[in-house]
């Protein structure tokens, strides 16, 4: 018995709460042991990262201090905290054998800082297993429905 | 003066006011740069007419349209270029225009073809420019169909240096080995890392910044920045790697970074406003500078890399290309950094206050997958529009725009670390002085 749709929706908009408010050292913790955070380059959406370069290629030490490094006063481009709004929506559950499971959906993100409003929209994909009793996220992929990163400039929060 | 001024005066009365936009006192050791020249729109198009038209400029590396056919489409300066491969394996660099009624002729960002067809009316271009079918034809005089410059137009010059292919708008610019001076010799330090040859990974990092180009030029290579805005990507090289560096051989380079010069490091001009820093910093290199982070199994195939380029070139140029870190600036707007991964980064300016930038990841030919793996792994934690570092450097530039809203009251950027010591440092400032030193003299024909 795989993930319920229910399950999945639950799982991505507490993830999307998190990150709303900031709690980024929570958001680390949806995560497995293993996990990984991946945003690919714009111009290569469907890339491997050990061969693509991409934007974002957090193995799990790397995305606990992403979200670290983000509580600090010291990560200047998010300090203050930009004000980010998250919708997720057209959630699909798929098992993939093994005991993991694959949630897609998509997401907009808009971020209010400085007199500016940057919009990210996108798709994500989750590979997902249960560890004692909770589903936890294996990898995350977001692929940014943006040709190029422009104007945002930068993607210093996380998607 | 500012663009509601500089509106008024014709090209020569405003190279004339900008003469005094910069104040280089070697005598009393002040270098100063009027703010002006980052928020004016006048000088931001003298600076296309005089520096971006005459200069050369990175299209792409020779990687990139590896094959017969293959091509990509880049902005550069303004101008929409292809830059393609043909059939013959000769490399050009076409205005992306069609020769009938001037649409954008490929729509693509790369690809591999052996014609270029308009979308418009179906005039067909070869892969070498030339114009191989119009719809139509008998409607056409003997003069048009014969007409050769119904091609596709080339680009003034192009050259390749190292695999770094650059174009010039002028054709009566000095070579390319000419215009590079000795930044062909930094060029030649990364290309030794890759026995093979060089080549560029896919997948581009493409973004922007808002504040004037030329603030991303002098932060590219700007020791001094490294620690206040950093700190939280070296907190992070800490949490990972512990004192690895820090307590072994790099220790004296961290003192760089802080401010203490060492002797084998620092600042090098190379000539026609090309410089480059030099430091080994408190990060691992792929090509031989091995971390705890990345694992203790991978040691001693990074190591061996390091070896084997030791082997190529001798212990004194090997590690050179081993060890050293480079920043380096090639006039006016590209930066190759050989750091913890080697980023080729490009820009350009659509305004005062905005530039587009795209970065590359520049890698041997054939490196091993686990070594690939690291070195862009090592890359996206530190560079890049989502890195632990660049994002914050493009907060820097973006508060600096800002700042120059008071430019009326304040009005000069002091630039004049380290201009009094006999040797720089790479936490001085002359690379940006040589960089503002060419500036002005292709701004005003006059030297500062």
């Amino acid at each position: 018995m795989g993930i319920t749709l229910a399950e999945a929706q639950e799982l991505v908009c507490t993830e999307a709460a998190l990150l709303d408010d900031w709690k980024t050292d929570e958001w680390a913790q949806l995560f497995t042991p293993d996990g990984e955070y991946l945003v690919p380059s714009t111009d290569d959406p469907n890339g491997s990262p050990n061969s693509s370069l991409f934007l974002i290629y957090d193995d799990h030490l790397r995305l606990v201090q992403r979200g670290v490094r983000l509580l600090k006063r010291s990560a200047h481009a998010e300090y203050p905290h930009s004000r980010t709004t998250r919708i997720v929506s057209n959630v699909r559950v798929s098992a993939q054998g093994e005991g993991t499971d694959r949630i897609d959906c998509t997401f907009v993100v808009y971020r209010s800082r400085a007199d500016r409003l940057d919009v990210y929209p996108g798709r994500s994909t989750y590979l997902v297993v249960r560890l004692d009793g909770v589903y936890r996220i294996k990898r995350k992929t977001a692929i940014l429905g943006l040709e190029e990163l422009r104007p945002q400039g930068k993607l210093s929060i996380i998607l | 003066m500012d663009t509601a001024v500089t509106d008024l005066l014709g090209d020569a009365e405003l190279r004339a006011a900008v003469a005094g936009y910069v104040i280089d006192d070697t005598e009393r050791g002040v270098f100063r740069v009027d703010r002006r020249a980052f928020t004016d729109r006048n000088i931001f198009e003298l600076e296309r007419k005089l520096i971006f038209d005459h200069c050369w400029l990175y299209l792409g590396h020779v990687s990139e349209v590896a094959a017969p056919g293959s091509f990509v489409t880049r902005r550069i300066a303004g101008r929409a270029l292809i830059l393609n491969r043909d059939r013959n394996n000769k490399v050009h660099a076409f205005y992306n225009t069609c020769s009938h009624r001037g649409a954008r002729l490929c729509r693509e960002k790369a690809g591999n073809r052996g014609s270029f067809a308009c979308p418009y009316h179906g005039w067909l271009y070869n892969d070498q420019g030339k114009l191989i079918n119009i719809p139509g034809r008998e409607s056409y005089s003997a003069q048009v169909l014969s007409d050769e410059t119904l091609g596709l137009t080339e680009v003034a010059k192009i050259a390749e240096y190292c695999g770094f292919i650059f174009v010039c708008f002028d054709p009566l610019a000095p070579s390319l080995e000419t215009y590079l001076a000795e930044a062909k010799e930094v060029l030649e330090f990364i290309t030794a890392q890759g026995e093979n040859g060089m080549e560029i990974c896919s997948g581009t990092q493409q973004y922007s910044t808002p504040a004037n180009w030329k603030l991303l030029l002098e932060n590219s290579a700007d020791g001094y920045h490294a620690g206040p805005t950093h700190s939280s990507y070296f907190d992070y090289i800490k949490a990972r790697d512990g004192d690895f560096l820090t307590n072994e051989s790099t220790k004296r380079n961290i003192e760089t970074l802080v401010g203490v010069p060492s002797l084998n490091v620092g600042m090098r001009a190379l000539g026609n406003g090309h410089s480059v820093i030099e430091t080994e910093g408190p990060w691992g290199r792929p090509c031989a500078r091995w971390v705890p982070g990345w694992g203790e199994e991978s040691r001693e195939e990074v190591e061996e890399i390091g070896r084997r380029i030791v082997a190529r070139f001798g212990t004194e140029r090997g590690r050179q290309v081993t060890h050293v870190d480079r920043n380096t600036l090639i006039f006016p707007n590209l930066v190759v950094n050989d750091l913890m991964a080697i980023t080729v980064r490009t820009f350009y300016p659509l305004r005062p206050d905005y530039m587009e930038v795209n970065a590359w990841a520049l890698a041997p030919i054939g490196e091993g997958k686990l070594a690939r793996d690291r070195r862009l792994q090592n890359f996206c934690e530190f560079f890049g529009p989502a890195g632990f570092a660049s994002p914050d450097d493009v907060e820097m530039l973006d508060l600096c725009q800002q700042g120059y809203v008071n430019r009326d009251v304040l009005r000069w950027n002091d630039l004049s670390k380290g201009m009094p010591k006999e040797k720089k440092a790479a936490d001085d400032e002359e690379q940006m002085r040589e960089f503002w030193r060419k500036w002005h003299q292709m701004m005003t024909g006059i030297a500062t």
